[in-house]
Parts: C-alpha cells; sequence; structure tokens
C-alpha cells in the first residue's frame, strides 16, 4: 500500500538505524506482558481467565499474551457497545468529526511507535508502515470526520404539500472482524465510517495480528468515549463466531476468506442484519508492447508496477499476483523486472532498508511452499525464488519467503487462487481481446492494473475487467474516497468511501402532509 | 471390461484423520469446505457438521474420516485437476475453522492427477483435455 503523493525518500540506512524490537532496552514500544481486552474504555480480564501467546513472524518467537476471550467476553464488549450507543448516535456532527480528528491526530503523536509495533505484530517492512499503513490510518480518519459533515440527507416535494423527509440514522451496534494483513489500517478502513455514522462497534482482529490494535487503543483511549470502540481477542471459531452470530448487533463487516465470508452472510440473513464481504482476489496486472516503446521513467514505474506483488510479502487482497505481458516485449520486460526482483532486500523488517519481511504466521509460509509445489507439478517454469528463506541468526525461525515467479498458463492452480504471498504468476497475451479474456478468467474480481501509453486501450480495458478497481498506471494505492470492494465471489459491498456511511446508516423517511385536508376514504 | 475405480478426489494423511477422529469424539460430526480468497483462503474450513449450509451448487469431493468435504463449484472447476490431500500444519487456524488440535490448524495439499486417473474421473472429458501432460520444469 503505497501513498498518493511521494513517499519520503529513505537515506541509506546504518546500522544505527535499524528499530529496537519492541519490548526491548531502548525500543520506542513497550510491551507489557499480558493484554486484556478493552471493553468500554476500560481493560478487562477474560472472563474465563485465559491468554493466548502472541508470536512476532520476525523471529518466530512469542512477545507477550493476549486474552484468549469467549462467548462471554463478546457479550461484555457488547454490554458496553449497548450502553455507549445512545449518547454516541445523538452526538452531533461536530462532536464525532472532533473525535474521529482526535483519534487521528492521537495515532499522528504516535506514528512512530505504532508503525514499529505494527511492523514487529504482521512482518511488513517498517519502511511500508511508517509511509503507507500509519499515514493512511491517520487519513482515513480525519477523510471520515469530513465525509459525515458533508453528508446531506434529502428531502423530496412529493407534491405541494406532501414532502418525504430523508435522514441519516445510526444502525447502533456494529461488529467487524478485521484480517491479518493490515492489522490497524483494516481495523482504520473499518472503524473510521461506522463511528462516524453514529455507531459503536465490536472490534475482532485476526488470530495472528491481536496486539498492535491494543497499542493503538492504549493510544486514543483518553479520546474515545467509552464503549464507542470495543476490542476483544481470540480465535476465530469461537468469538468470531459469537460475534457474527449475535442478534445484538446491527451490522457484521468481515474481510478473510469465502468460506468464512459465507458463514459470515448466513449469520446475518439468520438475524436479517446487513453484511459487508471482502473476500480477497486474484488480481491481473496488464502491460501492453508500448510501455517499453522509451526508455524512459514511465517504463521504470511499470516494471516497479509488477514487482509491487512482493508488496507486503504479497498478503494483499489486491496482491497483483497474475502479470499479463504482451508476448511481443515477454523477454525484454520480464529481463528488466526480474533484474528488479533480484535486489529485493529480504531481512528484518525493522530496518528501514528491508523491502520484504516475514509472512504473518508459519500457515502462510506453509501454504505458500504448497503453492509452489502445486504450481512445479501442473508445470509452471520457477524463474526466481522458490524457497523458504534461512536468514539465520535472530531471523531463523522467522517466516520468510523468497521472492517468486513462475510462469505457465492462466488454466493452473498458481493463477487461480489467492496465494497470500510474494510469488507472482506470469503469462503472456497475443491482443487486448486475449488481455480482457485472460484478466476475467477468474473466479475474483477485486482488482486489476493496467499499463499503456494509450488512454484509449486503458480507458477500454478498464471498463472490460470485471473488477471493483482497476488501477490504471499506477498500482497499490489506497486514497481515502477511492471506492474498494469486490465483483463476483470478491465479495460485496464497498469500502474506503463516503458511500460507506450509508451502509453503516439506516434511512428514516418522514412522510410529511402540510395538507388539511382529509383523504375522503372514511 | 473392468471398470476403473476412480482415484478419489480428496484424501487424508494420518494426522489429518487422527485430528478428526479426536474433533468428532469431542465435538461430534464435522464437516469439510474448501476455502478460497483473501488471507487463508486455501485452507480447508473445519465446521461441525451442518454449520454451513451447503448450497445447490456446491460440489461434494469426497468424504475424509467419515466428514463430508466440500467445495464452491466454481472453484471446483478450477481445482478438479488436481487431488486434495488433507493434511495437518503447525499453528492455530487464522479464521472460523475449528483447529486440528492445540496449536495445529488442517491444511490442503495438492497432487495432479495422471492422465489414467483424470480419465477414469472424467471418462467423457475430450481426448484433448487429457492430452496435456503437465511436466515438471524448474530453472536452477
Amino acid at each position: 500500500m503505497t501513498l498518493t503523493t511521494e513517499p519520503p525518500s529513505t537515506p541509506t540506512p546504518t546500522s544505527s538505524d535499524v528499530f529496537v524490537a519492541p519490548g526491548q532496552p531502548g525500543s520506542i514500544v513497550q510491551v507489557k506482558a499480558r493484554y486484556e481486552n478493552f471493553i468500554g474504555g476500560k481493560w478487562v480480564p477474560p472472563v474465563g481467565g485465559q491468554y493466548m501467546a502472541n508470536v512476532s513472524p520476525v523471529n518466530g518467537q512469542a512477545f507477550c499474551e493476549v486474552a484468549r476471550s469467549t462467548a462471554q467476553d463478546v457479550e461484555l464488549a457488547l454490554d458496553a457497545a449497548h450502553a455507549a450507543k445512545d449518547a454516541w448516535g445523538d452526538s452531533s456532527l461536530t462532536e464525532r468529526a472532533a473525535v474521529l480528528n482526535a483519534i487521528a491526530d492521537a495515532i499522528e503523536a504516535n506514528l512512530e511507535m505504532l508503525a514499529v509495533a505494527e511492523t514487529w505484530e504482521n512482518g511488513k517492512p517498517v519502511r511500508e508502515t511508517l509511509a503507507a499503513d500509519l499515514p493512511l490510518a491517520v487519513d482515513h480518519f480525519r477523510y471520515f470526520a469530513g465525509a459525515t459533515r458533508s453528508l446531506e440527507g434529502r428531502s423530496t416535494e412529493i407534491d405541494k404539500d406532501t414532502i418525504a423527509y430523508h435522514f441519516h440514522e445510526p444502525l447502533g451496534v456494529v461488529g467487524q472482524i478485521i484480517p491479518f494483513n493490515f492489522p490497524l489500517l483494516m481495523a482504520a478502513w473499518k472503524i473510521a465510517p461506522a463511528l462516524a455514522a453514529g455507531n459503536c462497534t465490536v472490534v475482532k482482529p485476526a488470530s495472528p495480528t491481536p496486539w498492535s490494535i491494543l497499542k493503538l487503543a492504549e493510544v486514543i483511549e483518553d479520546v474515545v468515549p467509552p464503549g464507542v470502540i470495543n476490542i476483544v481477542t481470540g480465535p476465530g471459531a469461537e468469538i468470531g463466531k459469537a460475534l457474527a452470530t449475535s442478534p445484538r448487533i446491527a451490522k457484521i463487516g468481515f474481510t478473510g476468506e469465502t468460506t468464512t465470508g459465507r458463514l459470515i452472510m448466513q449469520y446475518a440473513a439468520e438475524n436479517l442484519i446487513p453484511s459487508t464481504v471482502e473476500l480477497g482476489g486474484k488480481s491481473p496486472n496488464i502491460f501492453f508492447a508500448d510501455v517499453m516503446d522509451e526508455d524512459d521513467e514511465f517504463l521504470d514505474k511499470a516494471i516497479e508496477g509488477l514487482v509491487l506483488y512482493a508488496f507486503n510479502k504479497g498478503e494483499v487482497c489486491t496482491c497483483p499476483s497474475r502479470a499479463l505481458i504482451h508476448e511481443s516485449i515477454y523477454d525484454r520486460f520480464m529481463e528488466r523486472c526480474l533484474a528488479r526482483i533480484e535486489k529485493i532486500r529480504q531481512g528484518n523488517p525493522l530496518d528501514p532498508a528491508t523491502m520484504i519481511g516475514p509472512q504473518v504466521s508459519s500457515q502462510q509460509l506453509e501454504k505458500i511452499a504448497s503453492y509452489v509445489d502445486i504450481g512445479a507439478q501442473e508445470g509452471a517454469e520457477c524463474l526466481i525464488g522458490g524457497e523458504r528463506s534461512h536468514l539465520g541468526g535472530d531471523l531463523e525461525g522467522g517466516y520468510y519467503f523468497e521472492p517468486t515467479v513462475l510462469r505457465g498458463h492462466n488454466e493452473m492452480r498458481v493463477f487461480q487462487e489467492e496465494i497470500f504471498g510474494p510469488v507472482l504468476a506470469v503469462t503472456t497475451f497475443t491482443d487486448e481481446a486475449d488481455a480482457v479474456r485472460i484478466a476475467n478468467d477468474t473466479l475474483y474480481g477485486l482488482g486489476a492494473g493496467i499499463w499503456t501509453r494509450n488512454g484509449n486501450l486503458a480507458y477500454r480495458m478498464g471498463r472490460a475487467i470485471k473488477a471493483g478497481r482497476v488501477w490504471t498506471n499506477c498500482y497499490h494505492l489506497y486514497p481515502a474516497g477511492a471506492a474498494f470492494g469486490g465483483y463476483k465471489i470478491s465479495g460485496v459491498g464497498r469500502e474506503n468511501h463516503q458511500m460507506m456511511l450509508e451502509h453503516y446508516s439506516q434511512t428514516k423517511n418522514l412522510l410529511v402532509s402540510y395538507s388539511t385536508k382529509p383523504l375522503g376514504f372514511f | 471390461m473392468v471398470p476403473v475405480e476412480p482415484t478419489p478426489g480428496v484424501v487424508a494423511t494420518e494426522a489429518a484423520l487422527a485430528a478428526i477422529e479426536v474433533l468428532t469424539h469431542d465435538r461430534g460430526p464435522m464437516m469439510f469446505f474448501q476455502s478460497g480468497g483473501c488471507c487463508d483462503g486455501s485452507l480447508p474450513i473445519c465446521l461441525g457438521d451442518g454449520e454451513l449450509i451447503v448450497g445447490e451448487h456446491d460440489v461434494l469431493v469426497g468424504h475424509v474420516g467419515g466428514c463430508p468435504f466440500y467445495i464452491d463449484h466454481r472453484q471446483y472447476e478450477a481445482w478438479k485437476h488436481t487431488q486434495l490431500i488433507l493434511d495437518v500444519g503447525e499453528g492455530e487456524p487464522e479464521g472460523f475453522s475449528l483447529s486440528a488440535g492445540e496449536g495445529r490448524h488442517f491444511i490442503t495439499r495438492s497432487r495432479v492427477f495422471d492422465d489414467d486417473e483424470l480419465r477414469a474421473r472424467e471418462p467423457r472429458a475430450s481426448p484433448e483435455a487429457v492430452a496435456h501432460k503437465p511436466k515438471l520444469s524448474r530453472r536452477s
């Protein structure tokens, strides 16, 4: 995820620039031995008294404990949210926007600390958390502070004496389940619009990444009214289910895989409440021949555009994990791309020079390896990488995988399934129609990328691809204000845009007659 | 002519079977649904039998340890040339799936069917469809 503006240039680092691991002497991040749930503005121990170890993927070592909550803890969080919802729902837009801006300010004031915490939690390079994850989270709260104040209800003059007024009213208490790939930014994507629309929320962070959002809660606990944001940690099968099935929520938001997405929608159907599900993709990144017409800055940008599959170690729903390259430039273009991929610096993500860190968990590492194996069985050619990285020393226990490129065809499973790792599947196309056919030959439709110097072609391709977001001559930009969501089985609903306020609101219609005349029926 | 017994679409390792036995003993009948997409998308989701409503178009790939194993029909089309091998890996599951024992999760590994197996599984498949023989290839 990158910014809309150029990220600050990183000076050539020296060893002293490497951030000290959280909890170690000299670190800017304090780590407690144990973290409780954040409920009603307080730190509340889990009812069952159980905790679970939280592991950093950087070295595979547990570094703190978080609550292993049960359904009873979800109920406590719902109690707190319900106790807070009337006052929060009745608060003025001025007050609500002020709280959202105060959250943004608090995150910004602690940006470096939270960036390092996020890196330690998830494994993503600190150059990304400093320049993208945290600044985008800050901006997201500010965007929705503004969006909620600019959102207007509508009125319609049905006839001279009859007026339909439409008001936005909060839903009440919502449940939100956050993925592990952007623990803080995805939380911001969900929490900001829910709060802006006047709702209180119960948040369940992903099981591998429960801690950084608790550090966020420490930062904002003094500026958010008690009960407006509640965070409960624990296993999805237990507390995720308890939250999603609860008749006490008015909406459920979820990002994750398709089967749990179906479960979420099924549970929502049982309670007759709305759901938003974002379920991933297998995004094509399409390079037309004219990108190589000149050896210039644009070509350099396009090459980086292909290499962005390794961004956040490929753990992105919109990872451009299928590169479609015009056959006439394939050899020359891939030669340049592979040379760039060879230069990807893998290592300790707390080092600002590191470009790729560890996968979030051993499960993810194992899954990625299993996909490279399937690719080999299917006849894919491994152009680079393909193995677990062994970095030695303190990092040997971490979950590192080499940036990998597999060449094959679109029917292979490595072209059809989201691997969620730094694995690119690359193939060629013959012409525009072939590019559209291959791009759309997938179950998913979340993201896509188009690279060409021809604006007409870019527009036609952008409209022809069945995906919710088509990046044109760019990739991995996530500015607030650009709607994000899926076609096909990539999900239902949109995020990241003012329209979310509608998704987190009821529409109240007052149909008012200013006439004094009876209807005359009775 | 002796009919060819089709190779099963899904099998389980001994570790997976042992985990299923413990789960079914402790919690009753189980079901598996092969997931897709984001995060832990390629993992099999283990649920109490009946927890997920099986749709009209879902495909029952087979049974493992007495439990049904389903997949979305669109995903099946993309996956049907491979045998699914249910196994167990280290680490807690990350989604709504039940764990395969303390600190362990179910994982789907895969094996590409050979031509004979594909023919036996899909007797009406066109000769072109089965003529494509995948080959192992890896640039060192």
